[in-house]
């Protein structure tokens, strides 16, 4: 693994105390309040957490996506060293696509119905450097080739709706790794895909960020998908990043109340014939949060000092937790 | 492909038939046959002569079979007042409508489409919303009224266009048009912008909404994502998603353009169909109208072909017979 | 551009824990509609249009069509000048010197009564047939909605002319030929709102619970078709309206006895060339505001009642 040696060198992503805001006609909604972590070269970070906890906002703050209501309010995105925030809009379009880009969730819904599938790729790669059509041609069905994808030529003449989910989705990754970004936000790129074909394209993702150095993020809610492919996780909840640190360690150990939960309730963990434990409550609104843990009224650990809001802390090397309670290290799930 | 083409041409056919059966069989039923085909001023000896040689004393399935065959071989009857075949005296005036209809149709697009898409990616601008006003503005106004306007503004009161009639006409390409010399465009201008003002609101109305609505979707977010410049997401991504809807409702509207070209040709007195159509009714000139119809419902039945085929080439989506999965 | 994202959605729009004064659908679809200046302002347009043309007969000061009342020597006088007898003309007259302001309100009575009423017999032989098609369903419903697809590939103004072609002159004739042409887009409206609701569990449970067909229909399905055939009926009346105006001006729809708006601008159509524009320009702006409140109106109900938009 290259995390040793990528700590020394400077990280592709840091992103710091970010926070992006959503101003309605209803008030303000806090989707990401306070997020921070950084990314090394080569690192595949799984940002974990369940419906709304704010990690697809996350995700498209750092490209640079938001739209009004909403705005970046403050933090840094930091790629490479330089600060996405603040960029004008143009140097951020020349960045996404090209060092950093994203996949969706929905391959039906993020390629264009009417184009061609060669169109769709071509275009990428032609607004990013100059070069002839069939080099990019070239470019496009090698990409295919690596995504494992036969008979690349018919499949570029191909519209979308011509292609099946996995086809479409395995299309949507080459196109996002086609001008060898260094950056790539996976925004719950299976969710849509039945499991088998999940497994394959999680394993042809991993091999393309291995072999090319990129680093990743993969958003998602699925633990299990986490637990095989990322090499250092981080948990959300209602806005605010509650745990982070390396991959196995963080399922093996969970630290936060919130992190054990999500993991006990995965049935997996369970033994045959025991209950599903679940995280009694409900996801706090984002709107105008009341001060203090945004977990404390789920949690079953949750003391008076839960009112005012928890700091990041190290119990353990490597990780990071916002609890002023966490689990102790050797509490195993 | 061709299976799908030979379906509509006899869905077309069909369609067709059905309608000549009710203008035939509405005509017989609420008016008096005879003064169909023999004219009322006519003595009464030649009325009954007329009508034993024209078969109307026959059970009326047989006279529908009589006119049938007629018709496909050109004979719709003969106009009382021009005194000649009916079709002639339409197919006469054609031109000179189908001219205006398109006329107004190139109008309505170039004007209604960048104004529509103007609007729609630009909501929250003063043009914006001038924009769309003026198109509530334009859908609202009664074209007859507009018409009035036009002619008192631009040929009484400025005196810059002439006030009624069509001009010269020139011949390309086997097309003669007085669209092609420029005198025949100054006499062109009024009616076609008259007829045009309706659908240009129409067509800015449909384009913002498809511009709105397609900006939502997920496939410009991706694009964005992508990094493409703004140009080519709104020429490429938008505009091919926009216009399918907008070219089918175009489509389909022409037809109407040609109907309604009735009240412009009224007012500008543009020597075409519509006139012709609208003197005919006053004057009770019954082969005239039932000719007219059958051929508007003609007209109307290919261009509704001519739109699905249209539409099949514009969405890939709909194309039967292609699948590779 | 919003979001398509459906985070900040689901948590913004969660209930505050405390409960609110309740909100009827009704009140909220009030404070919806007057959220928009331009709407309100054409919908107090309207009721005052409506004001105007219900009380003519008390309202204008010369009664246009009693001989008695109009003076042949006050013709073609331009607005606010005086007649003959001293009284001012403030819209001016016509061509046989009736005064413009008593015979645009008398107009204006009688095109928004027979647009009105179009629309009204439209609405309900279109309602009842949509809702036939939709509960009776199979051959019936073939047979209903491709009549009414017939119907609406033809252009209104060509159906409107056949059926006086055909029927001849009169106002009887011009309501047939403006219901003829409005019906079949509230029979498709309700036929396919009918039809959603007729997949609710709600119409499911009714038959459960024994309940006559009648029942179903009237008091449950057709409640719910209501707000699409609110909007269709407002934009189809102010169509109605142009309709009427439109074949009164070329001379087809209602006879001089009943003069509308359209048949006003006809009878100024002359008198165009020679400058005398008023008589043509003014029921012309009237007609012009008429529609344009209705298409306002229309299209801010549309905007209201429509879920799919996302405001």
């Amino acid at each position: 693994m290259t995390a040793e040696a990528a700590t020394a060198k400077q990280p592709t992503l840091e992103v710091v105390d970010l926070k992006t805001h959503f101003f309605t006609k209803g008030g303000v909604v806090k989707a990401v309040d306070g997020v921070s972590f950084s990314i090394a070269p080569g690192e595949v970070l799984g940002l974990v957490g369940e419906s709304g906890c704010g990690k697809s906002m996350t995700g498209f703050s750092i490209i640079g996506l938001i739209d009004p209501p909403g705005r970046i309010v403050s933090g840094a995105v930091r790629f490479k060293g330089r600060d996405l925030a603040g960029l004008a809009e143009e140097e951020l379009r020349m960045l996404r696509g090209n060092r950093i880009s994203m996949i969706f969730q929905d391959p039906m819904m993020t390629l264009n119905p009417v184009l061609r599938i060669d169109t769709q790729m071509i275009e990428t790669i032609q607004a990013h450097r100059d070069c002839s059509r069939s080099v990019a041609l070239g470019l496009a069905r090698n990409g295919l080739v690596q995504m494992g994808i036969s008979s690349p030529e018919r499949r570029l003449r191909c519209y979308p709706h011509e292609l099946s989910g996995g086809m479409r989705q395995r299309v949507a990754i080459a196109i996002a790794f086609v001008n060898e970004p260094d950056l790539v936000i996976a925004d719950e790129p299976t969710t849509a895909l039945d499991v088998t074909i999940q497994a394959q394209i999680l394993h042809e993702a991993q091999q393309l960020c291995r072999t090319k150095g990129t680093a990743m993020i993969w958003i998602t809610h699925d633990l299990a998908v986490v637990s095989s492919l990322a090499d250092r996780v981080a948990v959300m909840y209602a806005g605010t990043l509650v745990e982070q640190g390396n991959a196995r360690d963080l399922i093996r150990a969970p630290l936060h109340p919130y992190t054990k939960g999500l993991l006990g309730s995965v049935p997996s963990a369970n033994r045959p014939g025991e209950r599903l434990t679940q995280i009694p409550g409900m996801t706090p609104s984002l709107l105008d949060p009341k001060p203090g843990c945004r977990f404390r009224m789920r949690c079953a650990r949750a003391a008076p000092e839960c009112n005012t809001s928890p700091v990041i802390s190290m119990p353990v090397p490597q990780r990071e937790v916002r609890c002023w309670r966490p689990l102790s290290a050797d509490q195993l799930v | 492909m061709t299976a799908y083409l030979l379906r509509r041409l006899m869905q077309t056919a069909v369609v067709v038939m059905v309608m000549s059966v009710i203008v035939f069989f509405g005509v017989h039923v609420i008016g008096d046959p005879v003064w169909l085909l023999v004219n009322p001023q006519m003595d009464q000896r030649d009325i009954e002569a007329a009508v034993r040689a024209l078969g109307l004393d026959r059970p009326i399935w047989e006279q529908y079979v009589y006119f049938v065959r007629g018709a496909l071989q050109g004979d719709l009857g003969r106009s009382f007042i021009f005194g000649e075949p009916a079709l002639t005296v339409i197919v006469q005036r054609m031109p000179a409508t189908l001219e205006l209809a398109v006329a107004a149709l190139v109008m309505a697009i170039v004007i209604g489409i960048p104004l529509g898409l103007y609007a729609g990616l630009k909501p929250q601008h003063a043009l914006s919303k001038i924009i769309m006003a003026g198109s509530i503005v334009g859908f609202s106004l009664p074209t007859f009224w507009v018409g009035l306007m036009l002619i008192m503004v631009f040929a009484v009161m400025l005196g810059w266009l002439p006030s009624t009639g069509r001009g010269p006409t020139a011949t390309y390409f086997g097309i003669t048009s007085s669209a092609f010399t420029l005198e025949g465009l100054r006499y062109l201008f009024l009616p076609a912008l008259n007829l045009a003002l309706l659908k240009i609101s129409l067509v800015i109305r449909l384009t913002r909404a498809g511009a709105r609505e397609s900006l939502q979707q997920d496939y410009i977010k991706f694009a964005r994502a992508k990094g493409l410049t703004h140009g080519r997401i709104v020429r490429v991504h938008l505009l091919k998603n926009i216009l399918i809807p907008v070219v089918t409702v175009l489509g389909l509207e022409f037809g109407n353009l040609i109907a309604f070209s009735v009240v412009t040709e009224t007012i500008f007195a543009w020597p075409g169909m519509g006139k012709l159509l609208i003197g005919a009714i006053q004057t009770l000139d019954r082969p005239v109208i039932v000719a007219h119809l059958i051929i508007i419902v003609l007209l109307f039945v290919v261009i509704n072909l001519v739109v699905d085929v249209l539409y099949t080439v514009l969405d890939p989506r709909v194309r039967v017979g292609r699948q590779t999965a | 551009m919003s979001l398509t994202d459906s985070d900040a959605k689901i948590d913004a729009r969660e209930p505050a824990t405390s409960l609110a004064a309740v909100e009827t659908p009704f009140s909220r679809f009030v404070a919806d509609y007057f959220e928009s200046r331009i709407a309100t302002g054409a919908l107090a347009v309207l009721v005052l249009i409506i004001c105007l043309a219900l009380l003519a007969p008390l309202l204008a000061p010369q009664n246009p069509y009693n001989l008695a009342e109009v003076d042949v020597l006050d013709s073609r006088l331009p607005p606010a000048s005086v007649g003959m007898a001293g009284y001012t003309y403030w819209l001016g007259t016509d061509g046989a010197g009736r005064d413009l302001l008593s015979a645009i309100l008398y107009g204006l009575r009688i095109s928004l009564l027979v647009g009105v009423a179009s629309c009204l017999i439209a609405t309900i032989i279109g309602a009842v047939i949509g809702l036939t098609a939709a509960y009776a369903g199979g051959r019936v419903e073939n047979l209903l909605m491709r009549l009414v697809d017939l119907q609406l590939s033809l252009p209104a103004i060509l159906i409107a002319l056949i059926l006086i072609a055909m029927l001849g002159k009169g106002v009887d004739k011009v309501i047939i030929a403006l219901v003829t042409v409005q019906w079949a887009y509230y029979a498709r409206t309700v036929r396919g709102t009918a039809l959603a609701e007729l997949n609710k569990e709600y119409v499911e449970a009714a038959r459960c619970l024994g309940f006559s067909h009648t029942r179903i229909v009237f008091k449950q399905i057709l409640p719910n078709c209501l707000p699409p055939l609110i909007v269709v009926a407002t934009i189809q009346a102010a169509h109605a309206i142009a309709l009427e105006a439109t074949l009164s001006f070329l001379g087809v729809g209602l006879p001089r006895t009943e003069p509308s708006l359209g048949l006003l601008i006809s009878n100024g159509f002359e008198y165009m060339l020679s400058g005398k524009y008023w008589i043509s320009f003014i029921p012309g702006v009237v007609l012009l505001i008429t529609i344009m409140a209705i298409n306002l109106v229309g299209d801010q109900l549309r905007d209201v009642l429509n879920p799919r938009l996302k405001r």
